[in-house]
């Protein structure tokens, strides 16, 4: 997570793993062995909590936008996320993830991280019990998927869904993760200090964006889209859902230094600030363009500033920060327009917020980060400079865009044929609580 | 001048709402309702199944001038009915309506509809 580890950090991390792959030979052999530092700890468990919270958020923010028929399907797809994931992560999702390089680093790989059982003992060498770090990324791999279904809300099935959110995480999420985040990975070790991503611009944001409009126009548009009204039914759950998101984020962010110190609190205050400028920006454009500040502006310019401030955390300072939130939440209002115009359905902006943001952020950090970087990338490679290391984020983009579609597209082709991804006309029409769950989400509003 | 009400399900609503704008009718009221008449919705909460004492409908209420009427309830019978007809499918009122006033004018009768 943290884009800059001194190689020490590295190797420890990596030593518990290289003693299981029984290559012991490797490691370094009088490293101290690292003890619990009860402070970085408990920053860490307060982050894997957050970014938990966020889950239920998303589920909210998503929840409130889909018309009333749809609310509990929707919220679902949040919640079916954390019951896949959470299992298939600590099973199998964390060693293709953090295992040393396998296939050519296609993947990572290592038999004792199944199920965890190799790291029963590990503390890491940044005072962190390794389960503590697992369970934390575990929180990232069960948001990604869940963004996705924004894309395609209100005609997906959920047996699809649930077939789908499997197959992307192990062939989309893990690949992308082990590429980016893992010491030995691909891009982690591109470039002086490697392809910046502190907190999941790309891992999450691009990949989850990308997939989501692949999925979207795979699956094509709801009935009556776009002629037919289709009013969010909710918008008070989806301001508290936005909320949710926001204080979220601090883990999301703040958490990814994988320490409790001043990595973290420049994290966590940049993250503050970028969301604050998205959401003044988006309203501010409302104002000017619409007359009319709408809570939905609020809720996204939030989303927007959060999103591109993701990858940049680590590297760019409040100005940056004020900055790229504030392109973002342009940029973002740019492509909803755009996506009005072109008529494909991304029904609740997936891509337009997630992807756009991230893409942003990915690319925009360059610009904007702060000097001390530049010269410990300078002492690593003579003359590292803005040019060099956006060819570098252009590389990791591209490639994330690239591969996140392609597969998509497979995954999608193959749950298609045998599950079926897509409602039928009739269920749409009834709405996927009613059909699917035998359930409706205001009862009580009902005599009964 | 007559007053539909009509009581459908509740999933029914959008295609029976765009079947009447299909046919030109377009001011129509929407309301949930509870009832019951002869159906019974068998719920099923963490595997006990429950009956629910009343279930959610959805009544929608259409005044009209006279030579309208077959072509609204015409309309509302052949979307509302489900498989080709079930129990709970739900019914349509029709009554004669004494007068209708628009607010914003102040006209009277068949115009003001």
């Amino acid at each position: 997570m943290n884009t800059a580890p001194s190689p020490g950090r590295r190797l420890i991390r990596l030593l518990p793993l290289l003693l299981l792959a029984a290559a012991p030979a490797m490691a370094q052999g009088s490293d101290p062995v690292p003890v619990n530092d009860s402070g970085a700890t408990a920053w860490m468990l307060t982050s894997t909590t957050l970014v938990l919270l966020m889950v239920p958020g998303l589920a909210m923010f998503y929840g409130g936008l889909v018309r009333t028929k749809n609310v509990l399907g929707t919220m679902m797809h949040s919640f079916a996320s954390m019951a896949i994931v959470g299992v298939l992560w600590a099973v199998v999702g964390y060693s293709l993830s953090f295992g040393p390089n396998a296939l050519g680093g296609l993947i990572g790989w290592s038999k004792g991280l199944v199920l965890l059982r190799s790291i029963d003992h590990t503390i890491m060498s940044t005072g962190v019990p390794e389960y503590v770090f697992a369970m934390f990324q575990g929180k990232f791999a069960i948001i990604t998927p869940a963004l996705i279904a924004g894309a395609v809300a209100e005609r997906i099935s959920f047996k699809g869904w649930m077939a789908f959110i499997t197959l992307w995480i192990l062939f989309v999420y893990t690949p992308l993760c082990h590429w980016v985040w893992a010491s030995d990975g691909f891009f982690f070790n591109m470039g002086a200090k490697g392809a910046i991503d502190f907190a999941g611009g790309t891992v999450v944001h691009i990949s989850s964006g990308v997939s989501g409009l692949a999925l979207a126009l795979y699956l094509g548009a709801r009935h009556g889209y776009p002629k037919a009204a289709m009013s969010p039914n909710n918008l008070v759950m989806t301001l508290m859902g936005a909320g949710l998101l926001w204080v979220g984020w601090f883990g999301f962010n703040a958490g990814s230094s994988i320490a409790s110190n001043l990595d973290t609190a420049r994290a966590l205050c940049v993250t503050q600030v970028s969301a604050a400028a998205g959401a003044l920006t988006w309203v501010l454009i409302e104002t000017l363009r619409d007359e009319r500040p709408t809570s939905l502006g609020m809720a996204s310019g939030i989303l927007a500033g959060l999103v591109v401030i993701t990858p940049a955390a680590g590297v760019v300072q409040v100005g940056g920060a004020i900055c790229l939130g504030i392109i973002a939440s342009c940029a973002c209002y740019a492509m909803i327009q755009l996506k009005n115009k072109l008529g494909y359905d991304d029904s609740l902006d997936a891509f337009g917020v997630h992807g756009t943001g991230g893409i942003i952020g990915a690319i925009g950090l360059v610009f904007f980060i702060r000097d001390s970087w530049w010269v410990e990338a300078g002492q690593k490679v003579a003359g590292w400079g803005v040019m060099k290391q956006l060819m570098v984020q252009l590389t990791a983009v591209g490639t994330t865009i690239l591969f996140s579609v392609v597969m998509t597209l497979i995954i999608a082709f193959i749950v298609n044929k045998t599950i079926g991804l897509r409602v039928t006309e009739s269920v749409e029409k009834t709405g996927l609580d009613h059909d699917i769950h035998g359930e409706r989400g205001y009862g009580l509003a009902n005599l009964n | 001048m007559k007053l539909i009400t009509a009581i459908i399900k509740e999933e029914k609503l959008d295609e029976v709402r765009e079947a009447l704008i299909a046919a030109e009718i377009e001011r129509i009221t929407v309301n949930r309702v509870s009832g019951h008449g002869r159906q019974q919705e068998i719920v099923v909460q963490r595997g006990k199944t429950i009956i629910p004492n009343l279930i959610p409908k959805v009544q929608i209420t259409i005044a009209c001038n006279d030579e309208f009427e077959d072509l609204i309830v015409d309309t509302i019978v052949t979307t509302a009915r489900e498989n080709g007809g079930t129990v709970g499918d739900g019914k349509i009122f029709v009554q004669d309506l004494k007068e209708c006033i628009r607010i914003r004018t102040g006209e009277r009768g068949g115009k003001a509809i």
